[in-house]
């Protein structure tokens, strides 16, 4: 059957599944450079230059300097490669939290599932900044702090999410049969739900990174997160606002930036990804 | 009459629901300051007890039930908390809940004025990108929403601060009032130029959420079946919006108004830091870092219960406005 | 009254890793309607049946390729005309309920679609009381929302909807599945009579015995494809031509109740001959290089080169 504009097609294809792979090849690519970024530069960058204080950015600073004449760029990507480091720590704990969680909802049922859906209820009738200043606060501030507040909170999304799918595998008709026959409830788990959790797992945990970069950025630029000593992005923006009045916009907006894309690599990420694992989701 | 019993036993449950969480809160709370450096009754009592005489120090102590054991000591401060006996504020000075009840009302005209321009703006933006999904239009929309979703919102406060405060001159730089007057001699228009800035903030924050679901919402809408039959019958797209856009997407997008308070009251900790804007947000970050556990506690337990009210309120209005449930599936 | 010729509809969709793939849906489809006729689409459920009445309306997705003619009264139906006489002289009778907009009472919505057919304001809210009147409905099941009306009723409203706009041609997807034989018959009624008013009725169902209970002519449908335009009385006399029709008429409960081996070809990956090529009985080489042509075998098109049997 003939069929039109063919060589239409071809493009489309060429097109979309390229671009999400290229999106995650560039996004990966940026981000591993920032984590890394810290080996290369070592510890310069860091020390006061006293001769080249408040210089706007030019081409021999792209980020301008501080008023201690510190290179801002420098600064910004030692900042960012600490909080990268320090979210993907948190958000790690809290997957591996969520993840359990929602398995053990998903597939006990019952009280324990009433139990942590009453728990992931009760966590979701705070407001997610009070809930860390809170904990935080608790165990003391600091990095550790930080790293245990993101880790505690962060988890629920995730569980929510684990949680249906696991319910959805175990009500469906082969797992039942699966049961029905006799196997094992850890080979049921290996062969039946791990390939459907482990998709959306993964673009979870994808997506869980920025929301833990910008919370410690938040608990930092509070004065509650990573010490004052560190370059952290949260830091540097609290100390351009003391010298704010000077008009140095470049201390306190440029790092931000630099966060900004950070967050936004990790979230075309975590959504490029699904699109591969799902296309459902993305037909439109 | 059935719709009246319903509503009654609707806000029964949800009254309910409401003790239980305030209890889970409290013990909470209380495991957590237990855990910190800080003994709570310490904190509470401490702060009291600066204030009076070795006799009423006596009355103090038995009250918080000093020397007791831990669950009596619980039992004891849960039953001052549900007294409404929040504690005194160290750094104020004052009564926990009349620090909080001050604070709020700074914080709430800022605070309800980003939830209306949010909520409207969001809304707008939602159909607009949603009716033209794929357009120009669209992508720019999703664009500002992505980004703004991904930004962090200090950073946000702290770029209009400059352009604004700083380089145009146009808004104040800091708090709600301009220095140095007396509360009573503020206008209208002074309070209303100071918050312009931070409502803004959260505003255009807020919108970015807000918009995406509505976008995505309304794109399920114009993917049902009765939307094609709508097309089928000769609608046009204005005319869809109209007549049933509209309509099935009116309580979606208010469940999401009610639950963005949570996320408006996390921003308005970082947006009255940044403008120095003496609201409820800025007390918890000054609650934090100087250990003032009863104004900390007070505030968890405030917001919890400002979060629950917004989220109630939405459920309410599913069980008025929608047919289907005011009237009961008879099928 | 409308005539649709060598009709294709492919749609192009995304697979795991972003691989596309083809499905068509339907190809060469032939069917003719005149006014007054009743002409059932008889197939299998998804064989997309429900696509050729969108295809008629011009509400096909994006990601439809259409190929093939479909002309209304003589003029070619471009999109644009499909714009015009969608509700108007082209009307949809809808499967269910769930193609009413949940939250809106269904006498406002059948007032829209009275509205949309290009009755004033006074017209519509006259032709929607008439209509209901004409089928026993109450004045007040105008207030109702759609999922307070019983089957019967929902039945009803979706009807008048159709009749509400005046249109000429109505298309009847899908309307007897799941319902009381009662209610089966009075809807089939209810679609007779709108051909003796000197309206073209299409009439789209799984049911054949339905079918033939008002049909004056039945189009068999295959795999996406048309395999025979039959008269109503060629199936009780036992003229019909085709295998599958047959097969299909043999499969009848109170026929030999002989059900048809095997399942539909995948729209992904259709075979080159022809479509029934599987399953058939006749079936020789010929049969498998070459999609069969519409032959005309005792007054009736049938797609098979064995059919004169």
């Amino acid at each position: 059957m003939a069929i039109s504009s063919f060589p239409r097609r071809t493009a489309i294809r060429f097109n979309r599944r390229q671009r999400t792979l290229g999106a995650i090849a560039l996004c990966t690519l940026f981000l591993v450079a920032i984590v890394l970024s810290n080996q290369f530069m070592g510890d310069t960058g860091l020390d006061p230059v006293l001769t080249q204080r408040n210089q706007p950015p030019s081409f021999v600073h792209w980020f301008g300097t501080d008023w201690l004449g510190r290179d801002m760029l420098v600064r910004s990507l030692h900042g960012m490669s600490l909080s990268v480091r320090v979210g993907l720590l948190a958000a790690s704990f809290s997957a591996i939290i969520g993840t359990g969680l929602g398995l053990a909802a998903g597939t006990l049922g019952g009280k324990v599932d009433a139990v942590i859906t009453w728990i992931i209820d009760v966590f979701f009738s705070l407001p997610h900044l009070v809930l860390l200043i809170m904990i935080a606060f608790a165990v003391g501030g600091g990095t550790k702090g930080v790293i245990i507040a993101v880790a505690l909170t962060h988890w629920t999304s995730l569980a929510r999410i684990i949680r249906a799918e696991t319910l959805q595998v175990n009500s469906s008709d082969y797992v039942q049969l699966s049961y029905k026959l006799g196997r094992s409830p850890v080979w049921i788990a290996r062969h039946h739900m791990l390939p459907h959790v482990i998709p959306q797992l993964l673009v979870g945990l994808i997506l869980l990174f920025p929301h833990a970069i910008l919370h410690e950025a938040a608990l930092s630029f509070i004065g509650i997160g990573l010490s004052p000593h560190t370059p952290a992005i949260g830091i540097i923006l609290s100390e351009s606002m003391r010298n704010l009045s000077t008009g140095y916009w470049w201390v306190g907006v440029l790092p931000g930036l630099l966060l900004l894309l950070a967050v936004k690599a990790f979230d075309t990420l975590g959504e490029n990804v699904r699109a591969l694992l799902d296309p459902k989701t993305s037909q439109g | 009459m059935d719709m009246q019993i319903s509503i009654a036993s609707f806000i029964l449950r949800k009254l309910f629901r409401l003790a239980l969480l305030l209890i889970a809160v409290a013990i909470f709370s209380f495991v957590l300051i237990s855990l910190s450096p800080i003994d709570p009754i310490d904190a509470y009592v401490g702060a009291d007890m600066l204030q009076v005489s070795p006799e009423q120090r006596e009355i103090i102590a038995q009250r918080w039930g000093l020397d007791q054991p831990m669950m009596t000591r619980f039992g004891l401060w849960l039953g001052q908390l549900a007294s409404g006996n929040l504690g005194m504020s160290m750094i104020f000075n004052q009564p926990v809940s009349a620090v909080i009840g001050s604070r709020f009302q700074t914080s709430l005209q800022m605070l309800a004025i980003a939830w209306v321009l949010s909520g409207t703006l969001g809304l707008a933006m939602g159909v607009l990108a949603g009716a033209r999904a794929g357009s120009w239009l669209d992508r720019i929309i999703r664009f500002y929403a992505y980004t703004l979703a991904s930004s962090p919102t200090f950073w946000v406060a702290l770029l209009l601060l400059i352009v604004f405060s700083v380089s145009l001159k146009v808004t104040p730089i800091c708090c709600a009032t301009p220095l140095g007057m007396l509360t009573k001699d503020v206008t209208f228009w002074q309070r209303l130029h100071h918050l312009i800035l931070p409502a803004a903030t959260l505003s255009i924050i807020g919108v970015a959420n807000i918009a995406l679901h509505t976008r995505q919402k309304l794109i399920e809408v114009l993917n049902s079946d009765y939307v094609l039959f709508a097309r089928a019958q000769g609608e046009t797209l204005t005319g869809i919006i109209r007549h049933h856009g509209l309509r099935n997407i009116i309580l979606p997008a208010l469940t999401l108004q009610f639950a963005s308070l949570s996320e408006l009251f996390g921003g308005s900790v970082l947006v009255e830091q940044v403008f120095s804007y003496p609201g409820l947000g800025k007390a918890t970050v000054e609650a934090a870092l100087r250990s003032d556990v009863p104004l900390l506690v007070g505030i968890v337990f405030f917001s919890a219960l400002f979060v629950y009210t917004g989220n109630t309120i939405a459920d309410l209005t599913y069980q008025i406005v929608d047919p289907r449930i005011r009237m009961g599936k008879s099928t | 009254m409308l005539l649709v010729q060598d009709l294709s509809i492919t749609f192009t969709m995304y697979d795991r890793g972003l691989a596309q793939k083809q499905l068509a849906v339907i190809t060469q489809l032939d069917l003719d309607v005149q006014a007054g006729e009743v002409v059932a689409v008889v197939g299998a459920s998804g064989s997309g049946k429900s696509l050729l009445a969108h295809a008629i309306l011009g509400i096909l997705p994006d990601n439809a390729q259409v190929s093939g003619t479909i002309l209304f009264k003589g003029e070619p139906l471009t999109p644009h005309r499909c714009r015009d006489l969608r509700g108007k002289s082209i009307a949809l009778i809808p499967q269910s309920i769930g193609y009413l907009d949940p939250l809106m009472q269904v006498g406002r919505q059948v007032h829209r679609t009275a509205q949309l057919s290009g009755l004033s304001q006074p017209a519509a809210k006259a032709a929607v009381d008439r209509t209901f009147h004409r089928y026993g409905l109450a004045a007040r099941v105008k207030r109702l929302y759609p999922f307070q009306l019983s089957g019967g009723m929902a039945r009803r409203v979706l009807v008048s909807t159709a009749v509400v706009s005046q249109a000429e041609l109505v298309i009847a997807d899908e309307p007897t599945p799941g319902l009381h034989p009662d209610i089966v018959t009075e809807t089939l009624n209810h679609l007779r009579e709108l051909a003796s008013e000197g309206k073209g009725v299409i009439l789209i169902t799984h049911d054949i015995e339905a079918a033939l209970q008002i049909a004056d002519r039945v189009a068999v449908f295959y795999a996406g494809t048309t395999v025979e335009i039959a008269q109503a009385q060629d199936f009780p006399s036992g003229k019909i031509r085709h295998p599958y029709t047959q097969a299909l008429w043999r499969a009848l409960p109170q026929n030999e109740f002989i059900p048809i081996p095997g399942s539909q070809p995948n729209p992904e990956a259709l075979p080159l001959g022809c479509l029934f090529s599987d399953r058939c009985s006749w079936v020789t080489p010929e049969c498998q290089s070459d999609r069969p042509p519409f032959l005309q075998v005792r007054g009736a098109p049938v797609r098979c080169i064995h059919a004169d049997r």
